[in-house]
């Protein structure tokens, strides 16, 4: 998976932005004058970064929509303006919804278990239950510098049947398991994107659940209330915009999938198609194809969805928090 | 807030079933990692014919290491040059603008500061993957594609550093300091160098760590820039001698890949292990004004 933290501002950004609006303090101290001339200059620290900002992420956005509105022509190597007819083929492509379904299928499995198990671990290591927890600690949050492309080799290698751990197990146990074969690949996919994204989610949970002032779980405390009602009715509440945000990086990643089933495929190139999945497709048009004004039209609709579904989750998150 | 000192108010008893339960979940985690040492011991042969989790026949770590380095005229050494390369100034940069904009956004309230907002939260909905082709087709309208810009330059944005710095600079740096080194006649940029990079600085090292891991697995991007072997990095250079075990002239070289990926996560690992004070702290700093 890409960038997997990609996502996070958008959230942190407006409540950063509606935290500055309260502090009256820091918008401009003389009422009257608008701006002063310190402020201005500003711009000498934001503009590097939005100039290449702008390089990096806005031109190639604005260029994908130019290219998506026309299509090359077969043999005069120009391209003709088609209007929205990428866009109506795509939302036609057998191809494109078998790669979307199984991108979707994928969230509402391994997202959760992924994310459930973060909680977990950031919980008891925040119980004090635990010993040595600061070593659990760092020990799970360590494959994420593991760079996912080596995790997907080592993960590949013991999932072979020749010489891999699969092998191992599957003579202990007298089963015959491919965890690369057609039925198991998906999952075993997940299992790769969890190994590597767990740790990060757990030190996510675990920051935020440090942040909970002692007070609060000294009157949970005088009041009676045992371990699990403290869970319940302190520190999951407390978490609850740590989840969110974790939910909304997850749902970008898995939107993303790339890395796992682009190097499985060298494996298992009759397993994993060449639209396996969106952005698999995408490449492939591109780089296999030469389709790349289909290929651009791909990239946008995949990044409307995620945005979409992005902002549902975070408007359903920000309404339950309000309730 | 007071922040909490300790693990916990009452400081229950610890508990051998949940520790035995998460130790578990440290096999899990660990297990691949084991894996891939006790590979980088074995030949070829012995990969295939030992147990996954146990030693071969013969040690052989030097030899494996001596011949991933030299393989092909010693390319893995340049492929790590080439990561080093990309991380020091693509990292580096990243961390560079992302400290400076983040600065900037918290600590001036200049015309157009909304519109910055608006525009950098919209683009970041929009998936990185998606952007990858677009870019290269773009870079490739402008001679970039198969230079080492191509690489460096998209790795210069972070948004996570971005919103990390915002968030850190807001509290760190107090606006009394500015104030008195203005009166003192500093400008604003000697100010930025001289005073406030030192109070960032918990936080700049957070930024750059997590900036130096997403160039250091950057593997989508060069994978579509780049076509000169000579230019990759090691992620996309390992995924080649992989993928050599198969096809028609299949030259597999197990032992190579694995040893060179134990040599591509070490130096990550032993930073984050190294430096877990710094991003642990950074890091929660974040997450305070969620």
């Amino acid at each position: 998976m890409a960038v997997k933290g990609g996502g996070t501002v958008s959230q942190g950004v407006t409540q950063l932005e509606r935290r500055g609006e309260t502090r009256g303090g820091a918008r401009s101290p003389v009422p009257g004058r608008r701006w002063s001339r310190s402020d201005t200059k500003g711009w000498i620290f934001v503009g590097p970064f939005l100039a290449v900002f702008a390089l990096t992420f806005l031109a190639p956005i604005g260029y994908a929509a130019y290219l998506s509105l026309f299509r090359a022509q077969a043999f005069f190597g120009t391209t003709e303006f088609v209007g929205l007819d990428n866009y109506v083929d795509v939302f036609t492509d057998d191809k494109f919804w078998d790669g979307s379904l199984r991108v979707v299928l994928f969230l509402v499995v391994q997202v959760p278990i992924m994310l459930g198990l973060a909680l977990v671990a950031a919980l008891v290591i925040d119980s004090a239950r635990l010993y040595a927890s600061s070593f659990f600690r760092l020990v799970i949050f360590l494959p994420y510098a593991v760079p996912g492309v080596v995790a997907v080799l080592m993960w590949g290698f013991m999932y072979g049947t020749n010489f891999g751990l699969a092998a191992d197990l599957n003579d202990l146990f007298g089963t015959s398991i491919a965890p690369l074969s057609k039925n198991w690949m998906l999952a075993s996919i997940a299992n790769i994107v969890t190994w590597e994204f767990v740790g990060y989610n757990m030190l996510i949970f675990y920051s935020a659940l440090r942040t909970v002032p002692d007070d609060i779980y000294e009157a949970a405390a005088l009041d009676g209330a045992g371990a699990l009602r403290t869970v319940l009715s302190i520190k999951i509440p407390a978490l609850r915009g740590a989840i969110l945000i974790a939910t909304i990086f997850s749902i970008i990643g898995t939107f993303q999938l790339f890395n796992e089933p682009n190097i499985l495929r060298t494996l298992e190139p009759n397993v994993i198609t060449t639209y396996y999945t969106p952005n698999l497709y995408a490449y492939n048009l591109s780089f296999g194809g030469q389709q790349y004004n289909y290929s651009a039209t791909v990239a946008i609709v995949m990044g409307l969805l995620t945005a979409v579904i992005a902002y549902a989750v975070q408007l359903r998150g920000t309404r339950e928090a309000m309730k | 807030m007071t922040r909490r000192v300790s693990t916990s108010p009452l400081a229950p008893r610890r508990s051998p079933v949940l520790t035995v339960l998460m130790a578990l979940f440290l096999v899990y985690t660990l297990v691949p990692l084991v894996w891939l040492i006790l590979s980088a011991t074995k030949t070829q042969a012995d990969l295939f014919s030992s147990p996954g989790l146990w030693v071969g026949d013969q040690f052989a770590f030097f030899s494996n290491i001596r011949e991933t380095l030299t393989y092909r005229d010693g390319i893995f050494l340049r492929w790590l040059a080439n990561t080093l390369l990309y991380v020091v100034v693509g990292a580096g940069g990243a961390t560079l603008l992302a400290t400076a904009a983040g600065y900037g956004l918290a600590k001036y309230r200049f015309p157009g500061r909304r519109v910055v907002f608006a525009v950098i939260l919209g683009a970041v909905a929009v998936p990185g993957t998606a952007l990858a082709v677009p870019t290269f087709l773009m870079f490739s309208n402008m001679g970039l594609t198969n230079t080492v810009w191509a690489i460096i330059i998209p790795s210069l944005i972070s948004p996570f550093g971005l919103y990390l710095m915002w968030v850190y600079a807001a509290d760190a740096v107090p606006d009394e300091l500015l104030e008195a080194a203005r009166i003192d006649g500093a400008g604003e940029v000697r100010i930025f160098f001289t005073v406030v990079l030192r109070l960032l600085a918990p936080g700049i090292v957070t930024v750059l760590l997590f900036a130096v891991v997403s160039t250091w697995n950057n593997y989508f991007l060069p994978l579509i820039m780049l076509s000169e072997p000579k230019l990759y990095p090691l992620t996309v250079g390992l995924t080649q001698w992989s993928a050599q075990a198969t096809g028609a002239n299949a030259q597999p070289v197990y032992n190579l890949v694995v040893t060179g990926s134990l040599l591509t996560i070490a130096p990550l690992v032993i930073a984050f292990i190294l430096l877990q004070r710094f991003w642990q702290s950074g890091l929660s700093a974040g997450s305070v004004k969620q």
